[in-house]
């Protein structure tokens, strides 16, 4: 799972897909993700540092991670 | 090390194109209390979904509303609208403020009595009384508002018979220039009707006129329209003097003020846009004061307000029960309340609040409620925090009518608390049992 190497991202969150022309936006934690997804970090190596760094429960990160992904997989940012 | 506050991850398109002139902030402040208690406390100790009813709410909106037509007009009287909220505490509260009882059954009626209410504070309303029920109201001398014929041809046959003496006004419809006019109650004013039933009254031997009455209709936008009824009913009352000699003690203009929710549809907020009751009272007691009787006739004014006066005294809390994500990229959150409860929500645009701290992102969604039928939806698109699994939200303005058409289908009526004037909390109503609900069940021999 890795992002399209034409996607230009900030450390802040925003996204832009030059081919399209279309941008996004992000939260902190979800730029946080598609930074480390950039690096080529495993969903499960990103999943343990955000529970440990996050007050959350693992299987509920899980799930939001699996949206989380389908969406950027929708909006064309993953490959 | 103290872990940061986890926030669910979220991509947002961003689209270009003109602001939307009509959009306004975004108001997602946590209600964490209601009436100074605890909304986690209420839910943990009550169960969730939960009805809570402010007993302080209904008593300032009960005084407020009684002095703005006081200030206005000399004699006025407030009935409470059965049919809105009776729950018997919520009507006794009314009662205790002063107010009369407006009924439209014999179901109601007898609640009504059963809540301690004087027969002749008791105002009969609705095109369903039985022969029974009519003889009844007249030897308790309650207020009889008939609605048709049968009805008045059934009163003055049921006097005779009976040597009655029943108190009774006409229900009158008429066209007050909204949309859609109401005519499927009472008598017709422009076309005569209305006159010709009072004439029978007068000219019967037993039945007294006493009153007027109208309800042009429900969620009323337009204080002018309560104007034109006046202006209707003051005409017949003062044909009915000039003819018959006899001046009706007083005229009831029925309900129908709104609340401040939000209509489907409404573009701005109700808020912002419903009338103040200020605006109905001047409308209406203008026109009675102008009209021409004398300070000595000037009948009694009587308000059948339901609505306005508990819809935001009552609050539905609930729970997250999923969130998940619709094939076209929408956010859906299920809650554990639904049409079965929140009945309005077919009407209205209900606000809703998260219930704790969440952060300022926010996404859209829509809101559903747990039943498995599709029609459920409590909100098509509300802007929200990131709720998820066990967050808790109030919806506000839900204490006019979903709490006597709420629905018992697929999952059973919870509980409803009333905060009394001390903040104390105490069920007026007790959640549903399957035991409950099978009482009423008689299973055949052959299918034991």
């Amino acid at each position: 799972m890795r992002v399209r190497k034409n996607i230009a991202t900030s450390e802040e969150g925003f996204l832009f897909n030059p081919t399209i022309g279309d941008s996004f936006s992000t939260n902190a934690i979800g730029a946080e993700i598609i930074l480390m997804l950039k690096k080529d970090t495993s969903l499960r190596e990103i999943a343990d540092f955000i529970c440990d760094k996050y007050d959350v429960d693992r299987s509920l990160f899980e799930r939001d991670l699996e949206d989380f992904s389908a969406q950027l997989k929708e909006f064309s940012i993953l490959e | 090390m103290e872990k940061i506050r986890y926030e669910r991850p979220v991509i947002f398109k961003m689209n270009t194109g003109l602001m939307n002139k009509f959009g306004t902030k975004t108001n997602n402040e946590p209600v964490t209390h209601i009436e100074s208690v605890p909304v986690k406390s209420m839910l943990s100790q009550y169960g969730s979904p939960l009805f809570v009813i402010s007993e302080k709410q209904i008593r300032r909106n009960y005084q407020n509303a009684l002095r703005i037509f006081k200030t206005r007009y000399p004699k006025v009287q407030f009935a409470w609208s059965y049919k809105t909220n009776y729950m018997n505490a919520v009507c006794r509260i009314f009662h205790q403020e002063g107010s009369w009882a407006e009924v439209v059954s014999g179901f109601e009626y007898e609640k009504a009595l059963y809540n301690n209410v004087p027969g002749n504070k008791i105002i009969f309303n609705g095109p369903d009384k039985t022969d029974e029920e009519l003889i009844k109201a007249a030897k308790n001398q309650s207020l009889i508002h008939i609605d048709h014929y049968d009805e008045l041809y059934s009163l003055i046959r049921l006097s005779d018979e009976h040597n009655l003496k029943p108190r009774v006004a006409i229900r009158v419809n008429m066209d007050t220039g909204i949309y859609p006019k109401w005519d499927r109650f009472g008598f017709n004013f422009e076309n005569g009707q209305a006159w010709n039933a009072l004439t029978r009254i007068v000219n019967s031997e037993n039945l007294q006129l006493v009153g007027i009455h109208c309800h042009i209709g429900t969620f009323m936008l337009s204080p002018n329209a309560y104007a034109i009824a006046a202006r209707n009913l003051c005409e017949l009352a003062w044909s009915v003097k000039e003819r018959f000699g006899i001046m009706v003690q007083y005229l009831d203009l029925g309900g129908g003020f709104p609340s401040t929710n939000t209509l489907k549809g409404s573009y701005l907020p109700g808020t912002d846009t419903v009338p103040s009751i200020d605006q109905f009272a001047d409308a209406i007691t203008d026109v009675i004061l102008t009209y021409g009787f004398t300070q000595d006739e000037l009948p009694l004014l009587i308000l059948e307000t339901g609505r306005a006066l508990i819809d935001d005294a009552g609050y539905l809390l609930g729970t997250v029960l999923a969130t998940k994500r619709l094939s076209d990229g929408r956010r859906a959150t299920i809650m554990d309340f639904g049409l079965n409860s929140l009945f309005t929500s077919l009407w209205y645009d209900h606000k809703i609040s998260p219930a704790q701290k969440n952060t300022n992102q926010t996404e859209d969604m829509v809101m559903f409620g747990p039943l498995c039928m599709n029609i459920d939806v409590v909100r098509e698109s509300i802007n929200m925090p990131m709720l998820q699994k066990g967050d808790q939200v109030v919806v506000h303005r839900v204490g006019a009518y979903n709490m006597t058409q709420w629905m018992q289908f697929i999952t059973l009526r919870p509980n409803i608390i009333l905060i009394d004037n001390e903040n104390e909390t105490h069920i007026i109503r007790k959640a549903e049992t399957l035991e409950y609900i099978q009482s009423q069940e008689i299973t055949p021999e052959h299918l034991k």
